[in-house]
């Protein structure tokens, strides 16, 4: 490991706020990315059973 | 071969296979991020002339690229349901759109983000910050051009051919940086020559690229199955599928 502590690692020799908050943003895009289809298809689910239940099967 | 094609293009073969991929490419996709995110965070040691502030490589460099990629890939998709009329190349082009937008903020955004401590500023108009942020426009304006139609199908082929035209602006972000006088520095992977990255700083880099590459597959197969249990609704499979396996 590079850094020595903790209180080091989030600093990064004032580096930290920018390389954090870089991080940050892209993990919450990503997951974003990956929670957007999960809840469309649960949706999608919903839906689709309410259709088809309507048009008795 | 023909029949390959044929068949991997129908969207319930595509549903099926893409169903038994998925598990396999979101793990493959975790390891590759977090060991090369970890790896760049915390072993790497600081750029000698940047400092820390490089470390934001491990995603701006990933994002870039594969949104770059992904836009080749919407455009040839593009070109195929433009071409032969293939219902499934029509999902796959729209689905990468909203995919690649989030992409390219990304690249754009950490660039600005490493570019404050680095160049002292957070934007500069030029020539390869300003070509990525029209690759930015041009995904979203081909997702609202989507939505711009009532008829599906007249919305794909008007979105395939704004997406190939578009596409002429790809090689201008790649040679950007050599055609004209940039403070962007120049591409620090070779495939042909020595790279001019240490390889201690270029293997979780390769890591990561290769972790956004398959996070950017496992998306669009998320959105394309969604796209399929939509437009294929009426059909009996979907039908059988939505009542009765998945209960």
């Amino acid at each position: 490991m590079y850094f020595d502590s903790l209180h080091a690692l989030l600093q990064m020799e004032g580096h930290g706020p920018y390389v954090w908050s870089a991080y940050g943003i892209t993990f919450v895009t990503l997951m974003a990315l990956i929670v957007a289809p999960l809840r469309r298809k649960q949706r999608q689910l919903r839906e689709l059973r309410g259709q088809y239940r309507r048009e008795g099967n | 071969m023909w029949a390959w094609f044929h068949k991997w293009s129908s969207p319930r073969w595509f549903f099926q296979l893409s169903g038994r991929l998925l598990p396999w490419l979101a793990v493959l996709t975790a390891l590759c991020l977090v060991t090369g995110v970890l790896w760049g965070l915390l072993f790497v040691p600081p750029d000698y002339k940047q400092g820390n502030s490089f470390r934001i490589i491990y995603i701006h460099v990933p994002a870039a690229a594969v949104a770059m990629a992904g836009y080749m890939m919407m455009a040839v998709a593009g070109a195929i349901s433009l071409i032969w009329r293939i219902k499934l190349a029509d999902m796959v082009m729209k689905c990468s759109a909203p995919i690649g937008a989030a992409l390219t903020f990304l690249a754009l955004v950490t660039g600005a983000i490493w570019g404050k401590p680095t160049w002292g500023t957070w934007w500069v108009w030029d020539a390869r910050i300003t070509s990525v942020l029209v690759l930015f426009f041009l995904y979203i304006g081909i997702i609202a051009l989507y939505e711009s139609f009532e008829n599906k199908e007249a919305a794909g082929r008007a979105c395939a051919i704004l997406a190939l035209v578009g596409a002429v602006n790809i090689p201008i972000i790649y040679w950007s940086v050599e055609w004209w006088y940039s403070l962007h520095q120049p591409a620090s992977i070779s495939f042909t020559g020595e790279s001019s990255i240490h390889p201690s700083m270029l293997r979780p880099l390769l890591l990561t690229i290769s972790g956004f590459y398959t996070f950017f597959g496992l998306v669009l197969l998320m959105f394309v199955r969604n796209e399929i249990l939509e437009r294929e609704r009426n059909t009996r499979w979907v039908r059988e599928l939505v009542t009765g396996a998945t209960r």
